[in-house]
């Protein structure tokens, strides 16, 4: 697994449930006692060590912790700058989700994003079909389309399912793509302090 | 309207042509801006006849319509030869413009001839180049500034990405010169009392004797043994001797200066790389202190612990070619002759010439 994505979940559950809990999930899914840097990679099992040990103390089902990191991936700013960069309103976010694997390889040319395909849009509804070598995108998935649905002011329902092969499915009912002010995002980045 | 064939023969702005079959592709300036929103249409006369929206937008004068071209862009960073054909702007291929309202705005595009022998005038289609994040920035612009088919936005897309990748490496970078340098510092530091451990003096003394060779400065070695200590050891304990060798350590900080390198190369064992003061009287007034401070009595948990040492002192001035392994040598044998002269006692081995060696005891 890249180290980007074990990074960002060792971020999420540090800025979210603080720095003990994170000693303790290093401790239970014996980690490197350093934690995880994201420009290296990791072996896969790994990944779900960390995820279930969390669940565990948490008392968390793992979906609802997968979800919750989706939201929590939009409040980094740069993340939620690239996501952005999909479209200017939600409609055009979503169907630029097809292009999210390529984006990811266009940041970093070995970073493993699912596939997504659009399988259905009629009006206002969508239905995206999630394809990954390692389960657990479609949670993580519906918490970012969730948290992205508030970022751009859009009213709409996303619910998790799976399709008859057994893979995770978003449909998504956007109902309004503009029903309230969504946050602000300026095509000039911001300038950085060095 | 405009209108061009594909072989540039423009049948168009005549009127009376629209419903006619043809080649010519008629597209109103509006249209036109859509699909290429920095297009510029230019008459014969080189007078602005269209701009598109982000065009209008970042020149910021208003429809430009009926304006000289050359009153708001300069080609290159100077001002268009008066009276400059619009057959000119064609011929030069591959255009780089510039804003004379902010002239650090560079513009990238080509002219195409409009009309039979470029009757409608030209048409100019035109980009920032490499400078689109500023220009983004600069202008204000939003993506609806940007035709669709642009790749304006991958490259906005992939400078943040690029940036963020580069913040996560330098933070990488960063975190891993902190522990390789906490790493080099632990492999040359002895745990105990913080000193140099051998390998750092080995380290220090090759490098003395390589700038000496290139003409740096003399220095000597002195090693000290201490006397007394195994009884301290062996009657009041291991704790008892950590106390006792740390209280060594802070009396050698304090009686060399910031650039001599001061080693703990073994159980009790101490050797100095001394670098100023190498005067063999002042080598032996600082062997004497060292001395007489190691024998005031130090007292661990109520038991009073009493050392000595010897200190056998070399010069790097005594030899033709000074060797690291040859001097620790040296400095070792002085040592034991100063032992077994009485403990207590520091030799200065000095350089041939300088009479015999001073033997002080304390």
């Amino acid at each position: 697994m890249h180290g980007l994505i074990n990074r960002s979940i060792q971020c999420f559950l540090r800025d979210t449930y603080g720095e003990a809990l994170w000693r303790d999930v290093l401790g239970r899914a014996h980690l490197p006692p350093e934690g995880f840097e994201a420009m290296l990679h990791y072996p896969d099992p790994l990944t779900d060590a960390m995820i279930d040990a969390a669940a565990a103390r948490l008392g968390k089902p793992r979906a609802a912790l997968l979800e919750d990191l989706g939201a929590y991936l939009v409040t980094r700013e740069p993340l939620r700058r690239l996501m952005r960069f999909g479209g200017t309103d939600y409609g055009e976010f979503l169907l630029s989700l097809e292009e999210l694997q390529g984006r990811g390889l266009m940041a970093l040319p070995d970073l493993d994003l699912p596939e997504i395909r659009l399988t259905a849009a009629t009006a206002g509804r969508f239905l995206l079909q999630v394809r990954a070598k390692v389960a657990g995108w479609g949670p993580v998935l519906a918490g970012l389309l969730r948290a992205m649905a508030d970022d751009y002011g859009a009213l709409a329902i996303i619910e998790l399912q799976q399709d008859a092969g057994g893979h995770a499915q978003l449909q998504v009912s956007l109902h309004e793509t503009q029903f309230y002010q969504g946050r602000q995002f300026d095509l000039a980045s911001p300038v950085v302090a060095q | 309207m405009i209108a061009a064939g594909p072989d540039g023969a423009g049948r168009g702005g005549s009127g009376g042509d629209d419903g006619r079959q043809g080649t010519a592709v008629p597209l109103a300036p509006e249209v036109l801006g859509r699909l290429m929103p920095m297009f510029l249409w230019l008459g014969r006369d080189g007078r602005i006849r269209a701009a598109g929206p982000t065009l209008r937008k970042i020149v910021g004068a208003g429809p430009l319509t009926g304006d000289p071209f050359d009153a708001h862009f300069l080609l290159g960073r100077a001002p268009a030869a008066p009276g400059l054909a619009t057959e000119g702007l064609v011929r030069r291929g591959r255009l780089h413009l510039s804003l004379r309202a902010n002239p650090a705005a560079v513009l990238r595009g080509q002219a195409a001839a409009l009309g039979p022998a470029g009757g409608h005038g030209v048409l100019l289609n035109l980009t920032f180049g490499i400078g689109l994040a500023e220009a983004v920035r600069d202008f204000g612009l939003t993506e609806a500034d940007f035709a669709p088919s642009d790749l304006a936005m991958e490259l906005l897309y992939l400078r943040e990405a690029k940036d963020a990748v580069l913040a996560e490496l330098k933070a990488l970078n960063q975190r891993l010169e902190t522990a390789r340098r906490v790493a080099e510092a632990e492999a040359l530091t002895d745990p105990l009392t913080g000193l140099a451990n051998r390998r750092a003096l080995e380290a220090a003394l090759t490098q003395e004797v390589a700038a000496l060779a290139r003409g740096g400065a003399p220095f000597a070695v002195a090693h000290l043994d201490l006397d007394h200590f195994k009884a301290v050891n062996d009657t009041l304990g291991h704790a008892a001797g950590d106390h006792v060798l740390t209280r060594v350590a802070t009396v050698l900080r304090a009686e060399t200066r910031r650039g001599d390198v001061v080693a703990r190369v073994g159980g009790d064992e101490f050797v100095l790389l001394l670098r100023a003061n190498l005067d063999p009287a002042r080598l032996t007034a600082l062997g004497s202190r060292i001395i007489a401070r190691l024998e005031e009595p130090c007292v661990f948990q109520g038991n009073s612990c009493r050392i000595s040492g010897s200190i056998g002192i070399v010069l790097s001035a005594s030899y033709p070619v000074p060797d690291p392994d040859r001097m620790l040598a040296d400095a070792d044998a002085a040592l034991y002759g100063a032992k077994r002269g009485g403990r207590g006692r520091c030799t200065v081995v000095l350089p041939p010439g300088q009479g015999a060696a001073p033997d002080v005891g304390v």
